[in-house]
C-alpha cells in the first residue's frame, strides 16, 4: 500500500466513486465469460434446458462432459497433439533460442553486425502466406507434425529479449571463466545460464503459449484432420458449429454411470480444456514478469 | 587481429548462431525469394523454374480487380477504426491504473486485464459467440424478456465494430504495460513541484503526464501506422463465412483465399508482395517522420 502524496488533492466524490465501478466493470468484462463457459461445462442436461442455452447460476453440476471428452476420440488425440507440440517446439525453440542469443551477446565477435542484421531484418518483413506455403510444401512437410514447428520456431523478439539479458551480464565474470580456460558452452552453461533463470523461464512460456495456441499455421499445413491440434478441434466445432462426430474416431458415448452431457456442456468443456493450460501458466509468466523485459525489447 | 586468429576465438559463438540463421534461412529469406512466383504464370507442376514469367501481369489484374479493392478498402478502414477506438483505450487504462493507490489492488487488475492476451484467436472468436452470437446468452436473455433476439456475430454492418471490440477485449490490458512502464518513469518531483506552483491534477495530467508518454505514444502510432496493413489473419478467417467477404475479406485473407484456396499461386503471391512492400514503406516513411518531428522512432541510423 502507497499512501496519497501530501500535496496531492483529496479524490473528488466522482472518483471516489466511479474508480472502484469502473474498474470492477472492467474486471468482469474479463471474467465473465469465462465464468459462464465453465459453469455451463459442468451443468447437466437438466440444468442446459432449464436455462435455454447458457447457464448463469450453477446447479446439478457433473464432470460427465469432461470424462467423456476425456476417454479416448476426437478431442483426446487433438489435446495430445496440442501437448507434444507445445512440448517438443518449446524445448526446441527455447534451445536454439538461447544458443543462438548468447552466439549475438559479444560485440566485436566474427560476424557479429552481419548476423544480428539477418534476425533485425525479420522484423521489417514477412516473406507472405504463399511463398511460405511453397517451400513448406517442396520440404514435404505438408501434415507433418514439423510444419507446426519449424516454421515459427524462432521468435525474433524472444531473440533478441535473451540477447539484451545476456548483454547485461558483468564482463568481469564472462572473462575470468574464460582466464580459468572454460570455453564459450561451458561459460553459457556454468555463468550466463544459472544467471539468466527469469527471463529463459519468461521466454519459454511466450514460446510455450505460442505453440499451444497456434491455428494458422495449422490450417496451412494440416490437411488431414486426425492430426488436428486442439486449436483447430476448437475452431471447427466451436466457431463453425459442425457437429462433433461420434463414434469410432468421434467422442465417446455412454460412459458407464454417467447419462450422456449435453451437447452445449460438451462444447463449452472444449473451450474450457482449451483455457486451462494458459491459466496454469498465467501465474508463472506474471510472477517473472518485469517491466524492463519487455521495455528493454522495444528499444531494441 | 586477422581474421584466422577471429575464426579461431569465436568460431563455437558462430556454431551457436547457426541453426537460428539456417531456420531464418528456410523460413524466412528463402520464402521471401519465393515472392518471384509473383511475376510468373506459376504452375506447381512446373515450378518455379518450369513456370512462365509474365512481368507485372498479376499485378495488373489484379489492380483491376474490385474484389482486390475492396479487401484493401476494409483493411484500411479497420485500421482507422482500431486507431481511433482502440489506440487510446490503453492509454487511459494504465493513467486509470497507475492513480489507483493500494498495489494489491493494481496487481490484482493488471494480472485479469493481461490475460485474455495470452488466449488464442480462436478462443477469444469463441467466447465472443458464446456472449452475443445467436445462440449467446445475450440473444437468450433478450428472448427469455420477449425480446427479438440479436446475432451480433454475423451482421456485416457492424462487423469492424465487433473485430475492434475483441481486439480491445484481447489485447488492450497488455497494450498498457507499455505506458504503465513509461508512467513509472516520470519522476514524482515533477508532480509535487507543479502541485506547489498551483497547478490542478487536470494541468499536471496535460503539462506532465502527457508529454512524459509522448516517446510512447509516438512509437506505438509509427508501429500501427506501418502495420496499418496487417490486422491480423487469425480474427478475420475464423468469421469470414459467418459476415462474408464483403465485410470481412482483408489483404491477408484475399491472399490465402485466392492464392491457395483457388489454386492462382502467382496471383496470390503478388496481393501478399504488394502487402509486404507498401507495409515496408509505410514503416520507413512513418520512422522518418518521427525523426522529423524529434522523436527517436523505431530506429535510427548509427
Amino acid at each position: 500500500m502507497s499512501a496519497r502524496a501530501v500535496w496531492e488533492e483529496e479524490p473528488t466524490a466522482v472518483g471516489r466513486l466511479g474508480k472502484p465501478v469502473v474498474l470492477a466493470l472492467i474486471a468482469l468484462a474479463v471474467a465473465f465469460p469465462l465464468y459462464v463457459v465453465v459453469v455451463t461445462s459442468l451443468s447437466t442436461t437438466e440444468a442446459v434446458t432449464r436455462a435455454g442455452g447458457l447457464v448463469v447460476v450453477p446447479r446439478e453440476l457433473t464432470v460427465a462432459a469432461y470424462v467423456q471428452l476425456l476417454s479416448g476420440g476426437v478431442v483426446t488425440k487433438a489435446l495430445l497433439i496440442s501437448v507434444g507440440i507445445t512440448v517438443i517446439g518449446t524445448a526446441f525453440s527455447l534451445g536454439i533460442t538461447v544458443l543462438a542469443a548468447y552466439g549475438l551477446s559479444r560485440p566485436g565477435s566474427l560476424f557479429h553486425r552481419p548476423l544480428l542484421f539477418i534476425v533485425l531484418l525479420t522484423f521489417l518483413f514477412g516473406p507472405g502466406i504463399i511463398p511460405s506455403y511453397l517451400v513448406v510444401n517442396a520440404l514435404g512437410l505438408i501434415d507433418h507434425y514439423a510444419s507446426l514447428i519449424l516454421p515459427a520456431a524462432i521468435s525474433a523478439f524472444n531473440l533478441i529479449v535473451m540477447r539484451s539479458f545476456f548483454m547485461g551480464i558483468p564482463n568481469e565474470l564472462i572473462d575470468s571463466a574464460r582466464i580459468d580456460g572454460a570455453g564459450e558452452f561451458a561459460i553459457l552453461r556454468r555463468i550466463v545460464l544459472p544467471l539468466s533463470k527469469a527471463v529463459v523461464a519468461v521466454v519459454g512460456l511466450f514460446y510455450a503459449v505460442g505453440y499451444w495456441n497456434a491455428f494458422f499455421n495449422a490450417l496451412l499445413y494440416i490437411n488431414d484432420n486426425s492430426k488436428w491440434p486442439l486449436q483447430m478441434v476448437l475452431r471447427t466445432y466451436i466457431v463453425q458449429q459442425q457437429p462433433l462426430p461420434t463414434g469410432a474416431g468421434g467422442v465417446a458415448t455412454g460412459i458407464a454411470g454417467l447419462s450422456p452431457a449435453p451437447g452445449l456442456a460438451i462444447k463449452m468443456a472444449i473451450v474450457v480444456i482449451a483455457i486451462v493450460p494458459v491459466l496454469l501458466v498465467y501465474p508463472f509468466i506474471q510472477r517473472h514478469f518485469q517491466k524492463g523485459v519487455i521495455i528493454g525489447a522495444v528499444k531494441g | 587481429m586477422t581474421f584466422r586468429h577471429r575464426l579461431r576465438r569465436d568460431w563455437p559463438l558462430l556454431v551457436m548462431v547457426l541453426p537460428v540463421v539456417v531456420l531464418l534461412g528456410v523460413f524466412h529469406y528463402f520464402p521471401t525469394l519465393g515472392n518471384v512466383i509473383a511475376f510468373q504464370d506459376y504452375s506447381p507442376y512446373a515450378g518455379i523454374r518450369g513456370s512462365e514469367f509474365i512481368g507485372f501481369g498479376n499485378f495488373q489484374r489484379m489492380f483491376a480487380e474490385p474484389a482486390f479493392w475492396k479487401a484493401v478498402a476494409n483493411t484500411v478502414s479497420i485500421t482507422a477504426v482500431q486507431l481511433a477506438f482502440f489506440f487510446p483505450i490503453p492509454i487511459a487504462l494504465a493513467l486509470l491504473l497507475n492513480s489507483v493507490l493500494s498495489s494489491k489492488l493494481r496487481n490484482l487488475i493488471q494480472g485479469v486485464v493481461y490475460l485474455p492476451h495470452f488466449f488464442s484467436w480462436v478462443l477469444v472468436v469463441s467466447l465472443f459467440q458464446q456472449m452475443i452470437g445467436g445462440a449467446g446468452l445475450l440473444a437468450q436473455t433478450l428472448r427469455d424478456h420477449g425480446h427479438q433476439a440479436v446475432d451480433l456475430m454475423t451482421k456485416p454492418d457492424t462487423f469492424i465494430l465487433l473485430v475492434t471490440a475483441q481486439a480491445v477485449w484481447k489485447d488492450a490490458g497488455w497494450g498498457m504495460i507499455v505506458f504503465l512502464a513509461a508512467l513509472s518513469t516520470i519522476s514524482p518531483e515533477l508532480y509535487e513541484s507543479a502541485a506547489a506552483d498551483g497547478a490542478n491534477r487536470w494541468r499536471r495530467l496535460w503539462h506532465i503526464t502527457l508529454p512524459g508518454l509522448r516517446p510512447v505514444i509516438v512509437l506505438l502510432l509509427i508501429l500501427r501506422l506501418g502495420d496499418a496493413l496487417t490486422v491480423g489473419f487469425e480474427q478475420f478467417i475464423l468469421q469470414r463465412s459467418a459476415v462474408g467477404g464483403g465485410a470481412a475479406e482483408v489483404l491477408d485473407t484475399y491472399v490465402y483465399y485466392q492464392g491457395l484456396l483457388v489454386g492462382d499461386f502467382g496471383y496470390g503471391a503478388a496481393a501478399g508482395l504488394f502487402k509486404g512492400v507498401v507495409g515496408l514503406v509505410l514503416v520507413l516513411v512513418a520512422n522518418r517522420f518521427a525523426h522529423m518531428v524529434g522523436e527517436q522512432g523505431v530506429y535510427s541510423k548509427s
